[in-house]
């Protein structure tokens, strides 16, 4: 049977997302707590989690979780990070018995910083998260069975087949503590689940958990591909996840307009605008009509500066969002977020493709 | 000397039926019903028919029907009746064969083997009566990215774009190659649809300019009609190369097409034949179409989009990469199948490429050269319905043209015999008589009709997909299939067989 | 009053016009019937002009005229006006005396073929609306008001 990679697998899913704007760290247990709560919403195929600020004493560095299927892949892999980076530490990442989770690869993390005056990076004017990201992609490519899940700073993301909340349990997550949590639940319409194919899906800082199945998968992955990218799991997630790393990172796009091309105004809707504002809009639309997600999604997605969730523009999938003093919460459904924060300042709806940002509200101490 | 051919068509009338009303023997440019007084009967030469309909669709009692002549020849594989008639005429007239419209051989016909995807449960579809479903599309260069200034304003300028409010735009067709009254039909249409018409090579009667929001006018190699006003006139200019019917060949409109109007129009010498080079005698490289399609530019102070079209030959990918770089705003690819008013028969039959297969290893190869989303691609050469539409946008074109679907909408019945200038449907003609026969005021309704029927069809079938713009559908070759086709053809459509 | 208005530039010539007139005023109503076994000339007629560039037809019937000299010359009181200013022709006392053929100014009066009466146009007040108008493939006849935007 082919796997998550060689074919395009639709699933359903549950997500939920708590941020804390003070950079206040809590423990994994009550992201697993509200992830839990939806377990119907997922089929046992699928869990995962991203976390930020879990590794303080090496934010500096970007951290490599990566998957491996044998020894010798592993051999391979590690050549080549020692050839393009210098490696601060690396080892196993700590993981406990489940007896639910089976058929688990290797888990490795490093921590790494690009050794980015080789391949003349700098003459072709790459700075190191260009370089981190394209090794990354490299890997993931080149290299059969390796895969790189997490390679931000201080971030991570843990993820696998099982339910989210066994796969939390097996990462430990109640022992980090994070600003910034994310899990998703995953229902795959078709097994085999992969490893790599759960989510969230990153790429450097960017994480993304995805509830939908976009209907646009394939414009907007051959416009990613279009500037490098290479979607070697072909799962919805991993484009959406590009397409910010494009847009804002790349293309240097303000994050809210990165949003407009993704969940584009309807043209009627532009029509009615005044005219420098329409010309912005069209002028939008025009360019980047390939980076239009169609379909129906809600997603959660992590970032240096903060979280953003967003639904798709005629809201085909659930979303809810609430807020507790500097807190906000985010998931597919109240009760998840009832259940771990039953006294809420505010709980709301999200339109359809009105995203709902919530960003530090300090820079983190460099 | 000894006409060898037979007559292609018999016809057959039922004197059950038939009144003698005539109406055949006045509607028949050919001449082939005619009233015999002496026995009051209603009669046909058979020789003269083309199989126009234009008799079977007006008898009002339904008396007429033609077949085609049932003549056997010995049986032959490989000397059929076809290639045997050509050469008894080509021995009698000593010339080339001409023939009109598109490709008539049973060449693969690549939309007929794609299939589309629908969605089911996992994704819902979207009713397109109740939510909003977009068809609109711009056409033009685009940039790379856009980018804001510090004080967050759009710093990027956006080149010029031809805004259409369905994908859809009617093909080059040449006053002079069809009427007057054809032109105003598809002109009117247009402006109501929101679309596009192009003029074709033969220039813009001065009593359209009104419809130029709608137009795009063409410069083809016989530059007929092409000055300042008029490269101004329309939405966006487009600079013909080639046609699908007929790559590598100009074009020859016949002295006695020439009238009044047409001459005015086409700035030629009334009653002169007006002969369109083969190729463009300033471009003899992409380099000289590069300073082609900036001079357009300069004289329309670049506030037009220009459009390049090309016959699909071997080389298309190449060859469209090539025009991109050399700063076309859209690249027309035009598929062997599509129409024309005359051609060398051999050629029609022989030469270029099917659109399908054009269209896909263009907009790969653009998009493996990181420029497809620069450049617009529109793809033209017989687009059926509103399903070929929806299959040339999943392989990538950001519009279709449509000709010969226009035609048919206004009566034409492919009769292939553009070229005698006798077109009983008043559709390639210039003799008044029948140019009358065509009412803009019904037939442009007729192309409304088409056009809007089309578009709730595009617009139920991306409900289907789960899609609400049809921007999503551009290149998302995943919603395709093919259906009886061999590794080498998916490869080059870039997509998977049905099942897989 | 609404009557016929007939467009040369968008007449076919094709006669399409006098084949359902026929239709409409024959006994059978049927077109195969009314033109092989009843003898009905038809109320509406193709004209053909030659112009030195091209032939131009137009469709030729009763202007149903405010002041109809028809309706004057009649000596059977056949021909009358009805309510609704329509010119209409009584066949029951026309005595074919072809008065009203002689003083048409537009020859839009027909003597029937049997000769026993004189066919014109009616605009087919019995059928419901003009069938000539209906039928007309290229929208070359219309009817119209005399103050029709189209007219002007």
């Amino acid at each position: 049977m082919l796997r998550e990679g060689e074919l395009r697998i639709p699933s359903g899913c549950s997500i939920s997302g708590i941020i804390n704007k003070d950079r206040k760290r809590i423990s994994g247990e009550n992201i697993i707590k509200s992830i839990a709560l939806m377990h119907d919403r997922s089929n046992g195929l699928g869990g995962g989690f991203a976390a930020y600020g879990i590794y303080p004493q090496y934010k500096d560095f970007y951290a490599l979780h990566i998957f491996y299927e044998g020894l010798s892949i592993k051999m391979k892999v590690e050549e080549f990070l020692d050839k393009h980076f210098e490696i601060e530490s690396a080892g196993n990442i700590p993981t406990r018995v489940v007896a639910s989770i089976i058929n688990k690869p290797m888990i490795w993390r490093y921590f790494v910083r690009p050794r980015i005056y080789l391949e003349n990076a700098k003459e072709r004017q790459m700075d190191e998260d260009e370089f981190t990201s394209q090794c990354v992609i490299k890997i993931n490519k080149d290299f059969n069975g390796a895969y790189v899940f997490s390679s931000g700073k201080n971030m991570g993301s843990f993820k696998g087949v099982g339910y989210p909340e066994d796969i939390g349990d097996f990462f430990m997550l109640d022992t980090y503590k994070a600003y910034t949590w994310t899990a998703h639940g995953r229902f795959p319409t078709n097994t085999p689940g992969w490893w790599g194919g759960a989510h969230p899906f990153t790429m450097l800082d960017w994480s993304v958990v995805h509830n939908g199945e976009i209907s646009s998968y394939d414009t907007n992955r051959r416009f990613v591909e279009m500037f490098g990218y290479n979607c070697s799991l072909q799962t919805d997630t991993e484009v959406i996840t590009y397409l910010f790393d494009l847009l804002v990172r790349k293309q240097k796009l303000p994050l809210e307009k990165a949003i407009t091309i993704m969940c584009a105004p309807f043209w009627d809707d532009i029509e009615r605008e005044y005219d420098d504002i329409k010309m912005e809009l069209k002028s939008l639309r025009a360019v980047y009509s390939s980076a239009l997600i169609n379909g129906p999604f809600s997603i959660l997605v992590g970032f240096e500066k903060g979280l953003l969730a967003l639904n798709d523009r005629i809201k085909l999938r659930s979303l809810v969002a609430a807020q507790k003093g500097e807190t906000v919460y985010v998931a597919s459904e109240e009760s998840a977020i009832r259940l771990i924060c039953p006294d809420l300042d505010k709980v709301w709806s999200p339109k359809g493709g009105e995203p709902v940002i919530a960003l530090y509200n300090n820079e983190e101490e460099k | 000397m000894l006409n060898m051919v037979p007559s292609a068509f018999k016809i057959i009338r039922d004197e059950n039926k038939c009144i003698q009303c005539k109406v055949c023997v006045k509607q028949c440019a050919n001449l082939v019903h005619y009233y015999d007084e002496e026995k009051d009967i209603v009669r046909a030469d058979d020789t003269k028919c083309v199989c126009c309909h234009r008799c079977v669709v007006l008898c009002p009692t339904k008396a007429l029907t033609i077949i085609n002549y049932p003549l056997d020849y010995r049986q032959n594989a490989n000397w059929t009746k076809n290639y045997m008639d050509d050469i008894y005429r080509q021995a009698q007239s000593g010339g080339v064969l001409l023939a009109s419209m598109g490709n008539p051989k049973p060449f693969p016909v690549y939309w007929d083997k794609m299939l589309l995807n629908a969605s089911q449960v996992t994704n819902p579809s979207i009713d397109p009566l109740r939510e909003p479903m977009e068809t609109k599309v711009l056409i033009g260069r685009k940039p790379e990215k856009l980018e804001y200034d510090k004080k967050g304003k759009l710093a990027t300028k956006m080149p010029p774009q031809v805004e259409l409010k369905i994908p859809i735009m009617f093909s080059a067709m040449s006053y002079g190659s069809i009427s007057r009254n054809a032109h105003e039909s598809l002109a009117r249409a247009a402006e109501e649809l929101g679309i596009c018409y192009n003029t074709g090579e033969g220039g813009l009667n001065k009593d359209f300019y009104k419809y130029g929001k709608n137009t795009i006018v063409q410069v083809a190699s016989g530059r007929f009609g092409v000055y300042k006003d008029y490269l101004n006139a329309g939405a966006a200019v487009e600079i013909k190369i080639g046609q699908g019917a007929k790559p590598g060949i100009g074009g020859h409109l016949p002295g006695e097409k020439v009238d009044e109007d047409v001459s005015g129009t086409r700035m030629i010498p009334l009653g002169s034949d007006a002969i369109s080079p083969a190729p463009h005698h300033d471009i003899y490289s992409i380099e000289d179409l590069r300073q082609l399609i900036f001079s357009l530019k300069e004289a329309t102070a670049y506030k037009k989009p220009i459009f390049v079209k090309i016959a699909a030959v071997h080389n298309s990918a190449a060859i469209a990469s090539g025009i991109a770089r050399a700063g076309a705003d859209a690249i027309v690819i035009d598929g062997f199948r599509g129409g024309t008013g005359a051609a060398p028969a051999r050629i029609r039959d022989n030469v270029g490429i099917p659109i399908e297969l054009a269209l896909a290893s263009i907009d790969q190869r653009l998009r493996e050269e990181g420029i497809r989303n620069e450049v617009s691609l529109i793809a033209a050469g017989s687009i059926r319905n509103s399903a070929d539409v929806i299959k040339a946008v999943a392989l990538g074109a950001d519009a279709v043209y449509i000709a010969s679907a226009a035609l048919i909408a206004m009566g034409c019945h492919m009769c292939h015999s553009c070229s005698v200038g006798k077109c009983n449907w008043g559709i390639a003609t210039q003799v008044p008589e029948l140019v009358r026969r065509l009412n803009p005021d019904i037939m442009y309704k007729r192309l409304v009709n088409l056009v809007s029927a089309w578009n709730h069809e595009i617009q139920e079938i991306l409900g289907g997909m789960g899609i609400n713009a049809i921007d999503s559908l551009r290149g998302n070759k995943l919603m395709l299939r093919g259906i009886d086709l061999n590794e080498k053809e998916l490869e080059v459509l870039g997509i998977k067989h049905a099942g897989e | 009053m609404k009557r016929i208005y007939a467009f040369e530039d968008k007449c076919l010539g094709c006669g399409l016009c006098e084949v359902y007139c026929r239709t409409a005023h024959s006994k059978s109503k049927d077109i195969i019937k009314a033109h092989k076994e009843e003898n009905i000339v038809s109320g509406i007629s193709i004209e053909e002009i030659m112009s030195p560039k091209s032939a131009f037809y137009f469709a030729l019937q009763c202007r149903h005229c405010k002041d109809p000299k028809c309706v004057k010359a009649c000596i059977s009181g056949a021909m009358y006006k009805d309510e609704n200013d329509i010119v209409r022709n009584n066949k029951d006392k026309c005595v074919a005396c072809l008065s009203c053929v002689l003083v048409c100014p537009f020859g839009a009066i027909k003597k029937n073929t049997d000769g026993k009466a004189v066919s014109k146009c009616d605009l087919c007040v019995e059928v419901g609306s003009p069938v000539c108008v209906e039928n007309c493939p290229n929208e070359a006849i219309k009817l119209l008001d005399e103050d029709s935007e189209i007219l002007k």
